[in-house]
C-alpha cells in the first residue's frame, strides 16, 4: 500500500477565524419605513373622528358580551353540524354505491354553488313556502314559530359548512394509504368499522389544519346571520349604533372581539394536532 | 382421507386487459408450507389476494376449509356473499403484507389486539395476555408499547405477523414479506416464519428468498404469466427444474 501523500500547499487553515455578521442595512431601513407608516396611520386614527371613549365604554357592554357568546355558540354548533355532515357525505362520496355517490355529489354541488347569505335568507323565509310544517297526523306547527333566527342560522351555516367540510374529509381519507384499508379488511373489518377505527383517526391528522381554517371562517361567517336577526355580536353592535350613531366605534368593538376569539383558537388547534399526531413523531409518545 | 385446506379450481382474474390469472388450479394441504415463486407480474401475489378476497376472482372457485369463498349457490345460480360474510370468511386466513401495513396510530400491542377486540368481540384481559405471548414468540416483548414508526422494518413485519396470528387463522398468507426490508433485517423475519412453519401452521408464501424456500417449503410452485408452470418438492423444482422457463427464471435470480 502507498503511504498517504502529504497535504498540498496553498489551502490555509481557517479553523481559528470567525465569520463576520452582515450589517443588513436594507432590513433596518425597510423596518424603519414600515414603523413610520404605521405611526402615521395610528396618528391619523387618533386625530380622526373616532371617540375612543365609546370603544372602551362598549367593549364589555352586556349586549356586546351576549352577542359574542351567541357568536361562539352558533360557530361551535354550526361547525359540529358541518363536520358531522361532512364526514357522512365524504363516506358516501367514496362508497361503491352509485346512488350514495350521486346524492353526495349533488349535495356538495347545491350548497357550494349558491351564496351563503342567500341560503340563510331562504331558511329564514321558509314560512313563505310552507306555512305549516310537520309530520302528517302526528304533529304540525306554524313554520314562523319553528324557524327562529337561531334555527335558520344553524341550518344555513351548518349545511353550507358540511358541503365544504365533506371535501376536506374526503381529501383526508384519500391521503391514508390503501394498504391500511387492506390490513383492516384482512383482520375481518367491514368498511364502516375500518373507516371509524383505522382510516378516520389517521385522516384527522391531515384534516385538522384545513378544518381550523374552516372554523375561523365560520366564526366570521356567523356575522352574516345578522341579516336574519340572529343576535350575534355584529348584529348587537349595529343595534347600538342605530341608536347612538357611533358607527365606527362599535364596528371597532366587534372587530376587536373577532380578533380575540380567533387568536385564542390558534393555540387550541395546535393542542388538537398534537393529540392526533400519535405515532407519527419518532420519539414522542 | 384428509381434504385440502385450500382447493383452487380454474381460477381466472383480469385487471382490465391484463390477465393476471389464467385458469389456475391448486390444492394446499393442512400443515403444508408452500412457496410461490416467479417474476413480478406472474400472478403469484394476485393468487394470494384472491384467497383473502382482497381481489375478487372473475371465474372458477376457491374453497377454504370446504367452504366456497365469496359466493353461494342457490337455485342453480351463484350469488355474491355480503360484506359481513366475506369478513367472516377472511377470519380463517391471516395476511402479511410486503409493506407491513401496521396501523401507525396504534402501538404494537394495540395493533395486535385490534382484531380480536373489535372484530371478534373478545375480552380485553384475555386478548392482552395472548397478544403479549405472541410478542414474546416473535421476540418483541420489550416493544409492546412502541409505535410502528419507532420500530425497524424487521420489527414491524414481526408485529404484523403477530397481528395476523392473533386472529387464530387456519392459513397464513405471506405476500413477499421480506422484499421491503434492508438485507440485514431479512433473517429475523424468516426466523419467525421458520418457527411458525415448525409449529404446523399451513402457510402460503410468495417470496424471492430461494434459500428460505429450499429450507422450509414442502412444495415450491413456479408461476409465469398467470399460470402454474412447474411445482414439486423444493429440491426438485429449485435443484433440478424440468421446464425451460423455470430454468431461465432460476438462472436469472441466482
Amino acid at each position: 500500500m502507498k503511504p498517504a501523500p502529504a497535504l498540498a500547499e496553498g489551502f490555509p487553515d481557517l479553523s481559528g477565524m470567525r465569520i463576520a455578521r452582515e450589517p443588513h442595512w436594507l432590513r433596518w431601513l425597510s423596518a424603519a419605513l414600515i414603523i413610520l407608516v404605521l405611526a402615521a396611520i395610528a396618528r391619523a386614527f387618533a386625530n380622526g373622528q373616532i371617540e375612543w371613549s365609546y370603544v372602551s365604554r362598549f367593549i364589555a357592554a352586556k349586549v356586546i358580551l351576549e352577542g359574542i357568546v351567541n357568536t361562539m355558540v352558533m360557530a361551535v354548533l354550526a361547525m359540529a353540524l358541518g363536520i358531522f355532515l361532512g364526514i357522512v357525505v365524504a363516506i358516501m362520496r367514496l362508497s361503491p354505491n352509485p346512488v350514495l355517490k350521486t346524492v353526495a355529489a349533488g349535495y356538495t354541488w347545491l350548497f357550494r354553488g349558491t351564496p351563503l347569505i342567500l341560503q340563510l335568507l331562504l331558511w329564514f323565509n321558509l314560512a313563505l313556502v310552507f306555512p305549516t310544517i310537520g309530520i302528517p297526523v302526528l304533529w304540525s306547527a306554524r313554520a314562523v314559530d319553528v324557524m327562529t333566527p337561531f334555527l335558520a342560522a344553524l341550518l344555513g351555516l351548518g349545511i353550507n359548512q358540511g358541503a365544504y367540510t365533506s371535501e376536506v374529509m374526503r381529501a383526508g381519507m384519500l391521503s391514508v394509504d390503501i394498504g391500511q384499508y387492506e390490513a383492516a379488511q384482512a383482520i375481518g373489518m367491514g368498511r364502516l368499522r375500518a373507516l371509524r377505527r383505522i382510516i378516520l383517526p389517521q385522516a384527522m391528522r391531515v384534516v385538522i389544519p384545513p378544518l381550523g381554517n374552516e372554523f375561523i371562517g365560520m366564526v366570521k361567517a356567523t356575522s352574516l346571520a345578522s341579516v336574519i336577526q340572529y343576535p350575534e355580536v355584529l348584529h348587537n353592535a349595529e343595534n347600538i349604533y342605530y341608536a347612538n350613531s357611533r358607527v365606527i366605534e362599535l364596528l371597532i368593538v366587534a372587530g376587536l372581539w373577532y380578533l380575540l376569539v380567533v387568536s385564542i383558537l390558534t393555540p387550541l388547534q395546535m393542542l388538537l394536532e398534537r393529540r392526533f399526531a400519535r405515532g407519527t413523531l419518532r420519539f414522542a409518545q | 382421507m384428509t381434504k385440502p385446506l385450500v382447493a383452487i379450481r380454474s381460477v381466472s382474474k383480469s385487471f382490465g386487459e391484463f390477465q393476471a390469472l389464467k385458469s389456475v388450479s391448486l390444492d394446499v394441504w393442512p400443515g403444508e408450507v408452500m412457496c410461490l415463486i416467479g417474476a413480478s407480474g406472474s400472478g403469484k401475489t394476485t393468487l394470494l389476494r384472491c384467497i383473502n378476497q382482497l381481489a375478487i376472482i372473475d371465474g372458477g372457485g376457491i374453497w377454504l376449509d370446504g367452504e366456497l369463498l365469496g359466493l353461494r349457490e342457490q337455485g342453480g345460480r351463484l350469488h355474491r356473499l355480503s360484506e359481513r360474510e366475506i369478513g367472516r370468511q377472511r377470519l380463517k386466513t391471516g395476511m402479511v403484507f410486503q409493506r407491513f401495513n401496521l396501523f401507525p396510530h396504534k402501538t404494537a400491542l394495540e395493533n395486535i389486539i385490534e382484531g380480536p377486540l373489535q372484530v371478534q368481540g373478545r375480552k380485553f384481559d384475555e386478548v392482552r395476555g395472548e397478544a403479549l405471548e405472541l410478542l414474546r414468540r416473535v421476540g418483541l416483548s420489550a416493544k409492546a408499547n412502541s409505535y410502528p414508526a419507532q420500530l425497524s422494518g424487521g420489527q414491524q413485519q414481526r408485529v404484523a405477523i403477530a397481528r395476523a396470528l392473533a386472529m387464530k387463522p387456519m392459513l397464513m398468507l405471506f405476500d413477499e414479506p421480506t422484499s421491503a426490508l434492508d438485507p440485514e433485517l431479512v433473517g429475523e423475519v424468516l426466523a419467525v416464519m421458520k418457527e411458525l412453519a415448525k409449529s404446523g401452521m399451513t402457510m402460503m408464501v410468495v417470496t424471492h428468498e430461494l434459500g428460505f424456500a429450499r429450507e422450509v417449503a414442502d412444495r415450491v410452485v413456479y408461476m409465469d404469466q398467470g399460470a402454474i408452470v412447474e411445482q414439486g418438492r423444493a429440491s426438485d423444482v429449485l435443484g433440478a427444474p424440468r421446464e425451460e422457463r423455470t430454468k431461465a427464471f432460476l438462472s436469472a435470480v441466482i
